[in-house]
């Protein structure tokens, strides 16, 4: 697969009007009486030209807020923007985004090429253009030749391409995907992924991508949003998101990683430190100013692909913790360890297996569990 | 470089053999087929058959050979033409009528919570519950109380009355079955309401509105016990035939019923194979 770098922020010269910018959205559902609060006060700029993802679990509301930017759903209270203009209120038909469906829904009684034009002929287009354009997205979206099928003779993965190409053709100012890739098999769902990545990268539209599956938002996106019960929890690229989750819950959500916690024993310089079972010993950078007293309890995550496992005890620098390994897991390109610390937490290690040839401990072995200081995050507490 | 996830390649799925086992029919089962159908073509050949009968008594229970007679004579009897042209028209016009505010009230329905939608769902199974006797004899004292004199009119409000609940719940079902983003999608690409209608939802409703349609019309061409009722001195085709029963049937009777199953028969190939088309 290949490597996508985060598009570097573009300095147009009028400076950055973002595309979307949603101010203190919030929205409501009255359900049989009940009201239920969807999306809970949501504030985001999506830059033109990028990937950007909303991702987390169901429910949270990411639909909702994305059909509050195609103007299928009005907000309680707060301001959708495109482009600087103020669209709150302004019907879907009238706004410049377009919209690709989980449920793709296609018009299954308009060929392929009827479906993709539609949006062309709503406009006016003249009939030559219309031909041009839609033959020139069927190419890129690889349906050349299939223009006349109608959409149930078309593979579930065809019928995606058909519904990306329907939205495409109309140069929106930004595509918007609900779990576009849902319904198709694993297999199917990466090669798209891959495929969606080139699309938008030759196309050049702003993407916002909801998705429930952090592998594809973690794969495809230059930004992402994690959002849960209707608040956005962080917002970063892909590395930050995983590397430095803000909380706990976006600990949890993405990746797998673990979470440690312990009083501060002692503040060296800009790190605490806190003393973990007999002879353990975790240092975790304070980022953000937070101050956390001596005594206090600090809840800290290191991703399981940062620890090192080993019989001695790690040099100084590094934070070191003992335990008892509980489950050894071969993988093939990698070995799971998992460990119980000797404070009792669970940790999960994971080891390429790029030089051993032998696992390094076995189930009941005695371990020291090491990394450097930098992979230890302090997380916010629990909400 | 992070490299997030090394998934080990996912073994293909097996080749799942489509397990299509043609089993061989008992002949009993051939049989009791051809019994069935035999038994409901049969009254049927026999109207057909009975238009071409050479008869020269009053009656029409006896071959006496093979004419086309009745064919070329068939506007003859100018009382039976003016009851067929009654229930031509009566049953095209309830047809339309019904089919737009069926077809709405399938709509609303199917599609949208409102108040009262409760209620119009129990009216709608009642007026299909309800038995023609019973609807026939109410309408008229309906029609009574109301003084409105008898005739075209309340014959065409009464059939409209009884086929409208049917043309709501065919198109009622199809819409229930839609993906509503599909209408949503059309919306998304810059239709308004009137367009999304016209181009997105009627056509994907529409076998819905043909079946109703057809319904409808097949209702009121064939109607007696509630036009018997609400007719005043207007005749259709059904209360004529009724009414000559006593004096004799004339072949032309077989011949327009002929003609209108052959029409039926015609409209049924022709949308049974343009489902199979569309399905295709
Ligand atoms: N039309 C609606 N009426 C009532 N409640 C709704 C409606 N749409 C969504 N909700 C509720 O709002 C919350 C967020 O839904 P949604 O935005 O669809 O979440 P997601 O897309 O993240 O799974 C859920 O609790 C859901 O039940
Ligand atoms: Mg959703």
């Amino acid at each position: 697969m290949t490597e996508t770098q985060p598009a570097p922020a573009r300095d147009d010269p009028g400076r950055a009007v973002p595309a979307i910018e949603l101010t203190g959205v919030r929205k409501a559902y009255d359900a049989f009486g009940e009201t239920v609060a969807a999306v809970r006060g949501v504030d985001l700029d999506i830059a033109q030209g990028e990937f950007f993802s909303l991702l987390g679990p169901s429910g949270c509301g990411k639909t909702t807020t994305m059909r509050m930017i195609a103007g299928f759903e009005e907000p309680t209270a707060g301001r959708v923007r495109l482009h600087g203009r103020d669209v709150t209120g302004v019907p879907a038909n009238r706004r410049d985004v377009n919209m690709v469906f989980q449920s793709y829904a296609l018009f299954p009684h308009m060929s392929v090429f009827d479906n993709v034009a539609f949006g062309l002929r709503r406009r006016g287009v003249p009939k030559d253009e219309i031909k041009e354009r839609v033959g020139a997205m069927l190419d890129i979206v690889d349906l050349g030749g299939r223009e006349r099928r109608r959409p149930a003779a078309l593979s579930g993965g065809q019928q995606q391409r058909v519904a990306l190409a329907r939205a495409l053709v109309n140069r929106p100012r930004a595509l918007l995907l609900d779990e576009p890739l849902g319904a198709l098999d694993l297999k199917l769902r990466q090669a798209m992924q891959v495929e969606l990545k080139r699309i938008q990268r030759e196309v050049g539209i702003t993407f916002v991508y909801v998705t429930h599956d952090q592998g594809e938002a973690l794969t495809m996106s230059d930004r992402i949003a994690v959002m849960n019960e209707g608040l956005i929890e962080q917002l970063g690229s892909p590395r930050e998101i995983y590397e430095h989750p803000a909380t706990r819950f976006v600990a949890g959500f993405i990746g797998t990683s673990n979470l440690l916690g312990g009083e501060v024993g002692e503040l060296a310089g800009d790190r605490a430190v806190i003393s973990f079972g007999p002879d353990g010993r975790i240092e975790v950078p304070l980022r953000d100013g937070t101050r956390p007293a001596a005594g206090e309890r600090l809840e800290l995550t290191v991703r399981p692909e940062k620890i090192c496992i080993g019989p001695d005890k790690p040099a100084d620098g590094l934070c070191g913790v003992r335990g008892t390994v509980t489950e050894v897991v071969y993988l093939g390109t990698s070995t799971n360890y998992n460990v119980t610390t000797s404070a009792g937490d669970d940790v999960v290690v994971f080891l390429q297996n790029a030089t051993s040839a032998e696992d390094i401990a076995v189930r009941g072995d005695s371990v020291w569990l090491s990394w450097e200081p930098r992979h230890s995050y302090a997380i916010g507490a629990a909400r | 470089m992070t490299t997030l996830t090394t998934d080990p390649a996912p073994a293909p799925p097996a080749d799942p053999a489509p397990a299509v086992r043609r089993r061989r029919r008992p002949a009993v089962l051939h049989v009791y087929t051809l019994l069935l159908i035999a038994w409901l073509i049969l009254p049927i050949a026999i109207m057909i058959l009975f238009g071409f009968n050479d008869t020269h008594s009053k009656q029409n229970f006896r071959w006496e050979g093979f004419t086309l007679r009745w064919y070329v004579h068939l506007f003859d009897k100018s009382d039976l033409t003016t009851a067929l042209v009654n229930s031509l028209t009566i049953a095209l016009l309830s047809t339309l009528i019904t089919t737009v505010i069926g077809t709405l009230a399938g709509l609303a329905l199917g599609r949208h919570r409102f108040r009262g939608k409760g209620v119009t769902n129990l009216v709608l199974f009642m007026a299909i519950s309800c038995p023609e006797i019973v609807m026939g004899a109410s309408l008229l004292s309906m029609f009574v109380t109301f003084n409105l004199p008898r005739g075209y009119l309340t014959i065409l409000v009464a059939h409209v009355m009884f086929s409208i609940a049917f043309v709501a719940v065919t198109v009622r079902a199809r819409v229930v079955g839609l993906d509503p983003a599909v209408e949503e999608a059309a919306q998304d690409l810059g239709a308004g309401p009137w367009t999304r209608f016209r181009l997105v939802t009627l056509p994907m409703i529409m076998p819905g509105v043909v079946a109703g349609a057809l319904l409808s019309f097949v209702l009121s061409i064939d109607d007696f016990v509630i036009t018997n009722f609400t007719s005043g001195a207007t005749v259709t085709f059904p209360l004529w035939i009724y009414g000559s029963t006593r004096t004799g049937t004339p072949p032309q009777v077989n011949v327009m019923g002929t003609l209108i199953f052959a029409v039926g028969v015609v409209i049924a190939v022709v949308s049974a194979r343009r489902s199979l088309r569309a399905s295709r």
